[in-house]
C-alpha cells in the first residue's frame, strides 16, 4: 500500500500534460486529488501507528548489492507524509489559480506531481539506496521547479546553483549512507537503526558521520550552504511554498531525525548539529530582516528555521526532539501559508516590495487574516501553535546539558529576530494606511483556488494551537518516539503558569518588538547590511564554478590538442608504461625457455624483414617506403607458407599486391616525403616507438608460456568434416562455424568500399573554386617535382 | 622459431608505431600497414607455430591429423588480413581527398573541424 502512494504520484505526474489538455480549467482540482486521498490514507494510519505498530514493505531490486524498494512507516515517517500530502493538495489547487493560463501549466504539474512522490518516496524509503535515489529525484524534479520560467536566465543559475549544490551533497550521503550499511551489516534503515553500538565503534564512523552532515546540510541549507535557498526564490510562488514548507529542504532535516538514534551519543554528532543548526538559525533570521523582497525574507526565515530544527536535534533530549517535531509541523504550517500568501499579492499587485506595499488589509481581506495568524505563529505568539512550538523550544534549551545559557541566548536572539523579521514582512504592507490612488479597487475579490491555499493551514495552525491535545498524544509522541528510539510521553498546552519558559518568551516579544521599532528608524543602517547576503557563500560558489570551467577548458586543451601525432603518443605512452609497469610489479616477464629451432631460409626472410622495416622508416622517397613495406607484406606471407597456413598466404599474397597497386595509384597524388619533425621530436618518437616494440617482444615471448590447448580448435578440427562435410579446416571455420562472423565482416568491407567511392566521386562544392584551383596546380607542382 | 618471430613483431611494432607518430600523411598509412602486419604475426606466433602440416584433413581420414596447424588463429588472422585491408583503403582515399580539399601537407595542420 505504502508503494502504491509512492508510484501513483509518478504515474499520475507521466499523464499530468495529456490530462491538463483535455480540461484545462480544472485541472488544478483533479491533480488535487491524488495528494488528498493519500493524506486521507496516512491520516487513516495514524491511530495503527502511534498504537506502536510500524509498516513495513519490500520490493526486490538488486539484491548482490543489497539494494531493495522497500518502505517503512513509523511516527517520524507519518509526521512527513502527512506535510507532504497535505500542503501538497493545497499547493497543487493553488498551482490551478495561479499559473492560470500559463502556457507550460501540464509540463508544471508533472514536475510538481514527480516532486511529490520523490518526497514521498524519500521519507518513506527503507533502503538506504532507495532513499539516496529518492533524495537524487527530488534535487533533480526540484531543478526543474525552481527553473520553471526557463527562459529567465536568473531562474536558469539559481535552479543550476540548487542542483549543483544538493547534487555534491547527495554524493557525499551516498558515500556515507554505504559505509554506514557496511558498519551494521545491513541496507535497512530499521535494522540499522538497532546497530547504533556496532556503528559507534565502527572505525569509519567519523568519516560516514561528516558525509551523512554534508548531505543534510547541503540539503537543508545549513551555513555555509545556506545561500542557494534564497536564491531558488527564482521558482513560481507555489513551487516555494512547497520546498520551503514541507519538502525539499526539510528532507535534511529529515535525515538527521531518522539517523538521530544510530548516531545520537556521539559528542562529535551532538556538538556539529548543535553548532552549525545555532549559527544557521541566527545568520538566517538576521538576513531575513533586511530584505526587501518579501519572498526572499520568507527564505531566510525558512533557513532560521532548518536552523533551529537541526540545532534541537543537535541538543538531543527527548524534550528537544519533541518540541522539533512540534516546531516541524508549526513551521510547515505557517511557512506554506505565508508563502502562499506573498503569492496571491504578489500576482495581484504585481509587487512583492515590503518597503512599497502598503494597505493590502482593505484589497486582500482573507489573505490579510491567513497571513496574520500564519505570522503569529512565525512569531511564537499565543495562541498558535507556533507559541507552543517556541515554549518548548525554551524549556528544552533550559534543561539542555551542556553549556544550557549559550543555548538559550541563542534560541532567544533568533527567535526575537524572527519576530522583528515578521513585523518587517506584516506590519506595514498590510496595515499602513495606503495611499490614495491604490483605494480606488478596495475589497478585491480572490478566487477560491488562490485564497484557500494560504487560508487553511493559518487556520490549521490556529486549530493545533487552541486544541494541542489533536497532536500531542498521538502524532508528536510516536514521532519523537521513532526519533529518540525510546518512548516519550507527550503533554501539549497552551498555559503552563508562570515558568521560565513563559518568561523568556516575554523577553523575546519585548526584544523583537524593540528591534522592530530600531528597525523603522534606522532603515537606512539596515540597507548597509544587505551585501552580507550575496557576499560569502554566494560568491565562493561564483568563483568555484568559474575556476572548474577554466580546469575543464585547460585539461581538454591539454588532452585534445588537435595534433594526431599527440594522440598517438599519448595512447602509445599509456599503454607502454602501465602494461610494463604491470607486468613489472606482479613479476610476469618470466621468459620461458627460448626457443631456436631456427633454419637458414627462415633466418634469411625474418633478417630480410627486419632490414625493410628499418629501410621504411629511414626512407628519404615514398616509393622506396613503398618497395620495403612489400618486402615485409610478401616476407609475412613466407612465414605463413611456412607454418602450414596455405590459406593465409594465398590471402595475404592477394592483399599485399592490391595494397602496393593502390599505394603507387595513389601515391603521386598525395604531398612527397619530406622530413617535418625536428630531430629532437624524431629522437623522443624512436625512444617511444622502441620501447613498445621491445614491450610488444616481451609480451609476445611470455605468451608462449601460458598458451593453453584451445578446446575450440580441437572442436573444429574434429567436426569439420562431420558436421560441416568440409576438409579445409581453416575455410569451414570461416564459411560455416563463423558463418555469421564472415557476413558482418562482408557488410564491413562493402561499408569501406561505398566510403572509398563516395570520396573518389566527392566533388568540393562550387562555392570554394579558388581553392579547387590551388589544389590542382599544387598537385602538377607536386609531380613535376616528384621523382 | 618463435623467440625470432617474436622479435619480428617487435620490430613491426616499433617501426609501425614510430611512421604513425610522423607529421607526414603517407608515412602514418604505411605506419598503419606495419601495425596490422605485425598484430597478424603476433596472434600467428602466440597461438603456436607448426612447421608445415596445413589444417587440411586428409582424404579418407575423418578427423585431423593431431600433428596439423591451429585452425583456429589462422582463421581469425585471415578476417583480419581482409578488413584491415578494407581501413587502409578507406583511409588512403581519405588522405588523398583531405590534402585535395585542404592542400595540407603537415598532419599538424589539421586540427580544427571547419575549413
Amino acid at each position: 500500500m505504502i508503494s502504491t502512494a509512492v508510484i501513483s504520484g509518478f504515474a499520475l505526474a507521466l499523464f499530468a500534460p495529456a490530462i491538463h489538455r483535455f480540461k484545462p480549467a480544472w485541472s488544478g482540482g483533479i491533480f488535487a486529488l491524488l495528494p488528498l486521498s493519500l493524506f486521507v490514507f496516512f491520516f487513516s494510519c495514524i491511530s495503527e501507528i502511534s498504537g506502536g505498530v510500524e509498516i513495513v514493505e519490500s520490493v526486490s531490486w538488486a539484491p548482490q548489492v543489497g539494494a531493495a524498494f522497500s518502505f517503512y512507516l513509523d511516527g517520524l515517517s507519518l509526521v512527513f507524509a502527512l506535510l507532504i500530502t497535505g500542503l501538497g493538495t493545497l499547493i497543487i489547487f493553488y498551482s490551478g489559480g495561479y499559473l492560470h493560463g500559463h502556457p507550460n501549466l501540464g509540463r508544471f504539474y508533472t514536475y510538481m506531481l514527480g516532486f511529490m512522490a520523490s518526497m514521498l518516496g524519500l521519507v518513506l524509503a527503507s533502503n538506504v539506496i532507495s532513499l539516496f535515489i529518492f533524495w537524487e529525484l527530488t534535487s533533480l524534479s526540484s531543478y526543474f521547479l525552481i527553473g520553471f520560467d526557463h527562459h529567465r536566465e536568473s531562474a536558469r543559475s539559481a535552479a543550476l546553483q540548487a542542483l549543483l549544490v544538493t547534487g555534491i551533497g547527495g554524493l557525499a550521503l551516498l558515500a556515507g549512507l554505504i559505509m554506514l550499511g557496511l558498519a551494521g551489516g545491513s541496507q535497512e534503515i530499521y535494522q540499522l537503526l538497532g546497530q547504533e553500538d556496532i556503528i559507534r565503534s565502527h572505525p569509519l564512523f567519523v568519516p560516514m558521520l561528516i558525509l551523512v552532515l554534508a548531505g543534510a546540510f547541503t540539503k537543508s541549507a545549513q551555513v555555509p550552504f545556506h545561500f542557494w535557498l534564497p536564491s531558488a526564490m527564482e521558482g513560481p510562488a507555489p513551487v516555494s511554498a512547497y520546498l520551503h514548507s514541507a519538502t525539499m529542504v526539510k528532507a535534511g532535516v529529515y535525515l538527521v531525525l531518522r539517523l538521530s538514534p544510530v548516531f545520537a551519543g556521539s559528542a562529535a554528532w551532538h556538538t556539529s548539529l548543535a553548532l552549525f543548526g545555532g549559527v544557521t538559525m541566527i545568520t538566517g533570521a538576521w538576513l531575513a530582516i533586511v530584505q526587501t523582497d518579501m519572498k526572499k525574507l520568507l527564505a531566510y526565515t525558512t533557513v532560521n528555521g532548518l536552523g533551529m530544527l537541526v540545532f534541537l536535534t543537535g541538543i538531543g533530549t527527548p524534550l528537544a526532539l519533541q518540541a522539533a517535531v512540534v516546531f516541524l509541523i508549526a513551521h510547515a504550517l505557517y511557512k506554506g501559508s505565508l508563502f502562499l500568501s506573498a503569492g496571491v499579492v504578489d500576482h495581484e499587485t504585481g509587487s512583492r516590495n515590503v518597503r512599497e506595499l502598503r494597505g493590502l488589509y482593505r484589497r486582500l481581506p482573507l489573505i490579510t487574516i491567513a497571513a496574520v495568524l500564519a505570522g503569529m505563529s512565525m512569531a511564537g505568539l499565543p495562541p498558535l501553535v507556533g507559541f507552543i512550538g517556541k515554549e518548548l523550544i525554551y524549556e528544552s534549551v533550559l534543561s539542555a546539558p551542556g553549556p544550557g545559557q549559550l543555548a538559550a541566548a541563542a534560541a532567544l536572539l533568533a527567535n526575537a529576530l524572527l519576530l522583528a523579521a515578521t513585523g518587517v514582512l506584516l506590519l506595514r504592507p498590510f496595515f499602513r494606511r495606503s495611499t490614495a490612488e491604490t483605494d480606488s479597487d478596495s475589497g478585491h475579490r480572490v478566487s477560491i483556488d488562490l485564497w484557500l491555499g494560504p487560508v487553511v493551514p493559518a487556520a490549521a495552525g490556529l486549530a493545533l494551537g487552541l486544541l494541542p491535545g489533536l497532536l500531542s498524544g498521538t502524532l508528536v509522541s510516536s514521532a519523537a518516539t521513532a526519533v529518540a528510539a525510546k518512548h516519550v510521553e507527550v503533554h501539549l498546552s497552551l498555559w503552563h503558569g508562570i515558568t521560565p519558559m513563559l518568561v523568556l518568551s516575554l523577553v523575546t516579544v519585548a526584544f523583537g518588538c524593540a528591534l522592530y521599532v530600531a528597525y523603522i528608524s534606522k532603515e537606512s543602517l539596515v540597507d548597509r547590511w544587505r551585501w552580507l547576503g550575496s557576499a560569502g557563500p554566494d560568491r565562493w560558489y561564483a568563483v568555484g564554478l568559474e575556476a572548474l570551467k577554466a580546469l575543464a577548458h585547460w585539461q581538454t586543451r591539454l588532452l585534445q590538442s588537435g595534433h594526431l601525432h599527440h594522440y598517438v603518443l599519448t595512447i602509445v605512452l599509456t599503454t607502454v608504461i602501465l602494461t610494463a609497469v604491470t607486468m613489472i610489479r606482479l613479476k610476469g616477464f618470466l621468459i620461458p625457455s627460448t626457443d631456436l629451432d631456427v633454419r637458414a631460409y627462415e633466418l634469411f626472410i625474418v633478417i630480410l624483414m627486419i632490414l625493410a622495416a628499418l629501410v621504411a622508416v629511414r626512407a628519404k622517397s615514398r616509393l622506396s617506403a613503398i618497395v620495403a613495406m612489400g618486402v615485409i607484406g610478401y616476407g609475412i606471407a613466407l612465414i605463413f607458407v611456412d607454418f602450414g597456413a596455405p590459406d593465409l598466404a594465398m590471402t595475404q599474397f592477394i592483399i599485399e599486391t592490391m595494397t602496393v597497386i593502390l599505394f603507387v595509384l595513389v601515391i603521386y597524388r598525395l604531398p612527397r616525403y619530406r622530413s617535418i619533425s625536428g630531430r629532437g621530436s624524431r629522437l623522443f618518437n624512436g625512444v617511444v616507438a622502441t620501447a613498445s616494440g621491445v614491450l610488444m617482444t616481451c609480451l609476445v615471448l611470455v605468451a608462449h608460456g601460458v598458451r593453453e590447448g584451445s578446446r575450440l580448435s580441437e572442436y573444429f578440427a574434429t567436426n569439420s568434416l562431420l558436421l560441416a562435410h568440409g576438409r579445409n579446416v581453416v575455410n569451414v571455420i570461416i564459411v560455416d562455424f563463423r558463418g555469421m562472423d564472415t557476413l558482418g565482416e562482408i557488410t564491413v568491407l562493402s561499408l569501406a568500399g561505398i566510403g572509398v567511392y563516395a570520396l573518389l566521386k566527392l566533388r568540393p562544392h562550387a562555392g570554394i573554386k579558388g581553392e579547387k584551383k590551388q589544389s590542382a596546380t599544387s598537385e602538377l607542382e607536386q609531380e613535376s617535382t616528384d621523382n | 622459431m618463435n623467440t625470432l618471430i617474436a622479435v619480428l613483431v617487435g620490430v613491426l611494432f616499433g617501426a609501425g608505431i614510430f611512421l604513425m607518430m610522423s607529421r607526414t600523411p603517407v608515412k602514418l598509412i604505411i605506419g598503419l600497414v606495419f601495425l596490422s602486419n605485425a598484430i597478424n604475426l603476433l596472434i600467428f606466433d602466440a597461438a603456436g607455430l607448426t612447421r608445415g602440416i596445413p589444417p587440411i584433413i586428409a582424404t579418407g581420414a575423418e578427423t585431423m591429423a593431431g600433428s596439423s596447424a591451429d585452425p583456429l588463429p589462422q582463421a581469425l588472422i585471415l578476417t583480419a588480413i581482409v578488413i584491415s585491408f578494407g581501413v587502409l583503403a578507406f583511409a588512403l582515399v581519405l588522405f588523398n581527398r583531405t590534402f585535395k580539399s585542404l592542400t595540407a601537407r603537415d598532419l599538424n595542420e589539421l586540427k580544427a573541424t571547419d575549413t
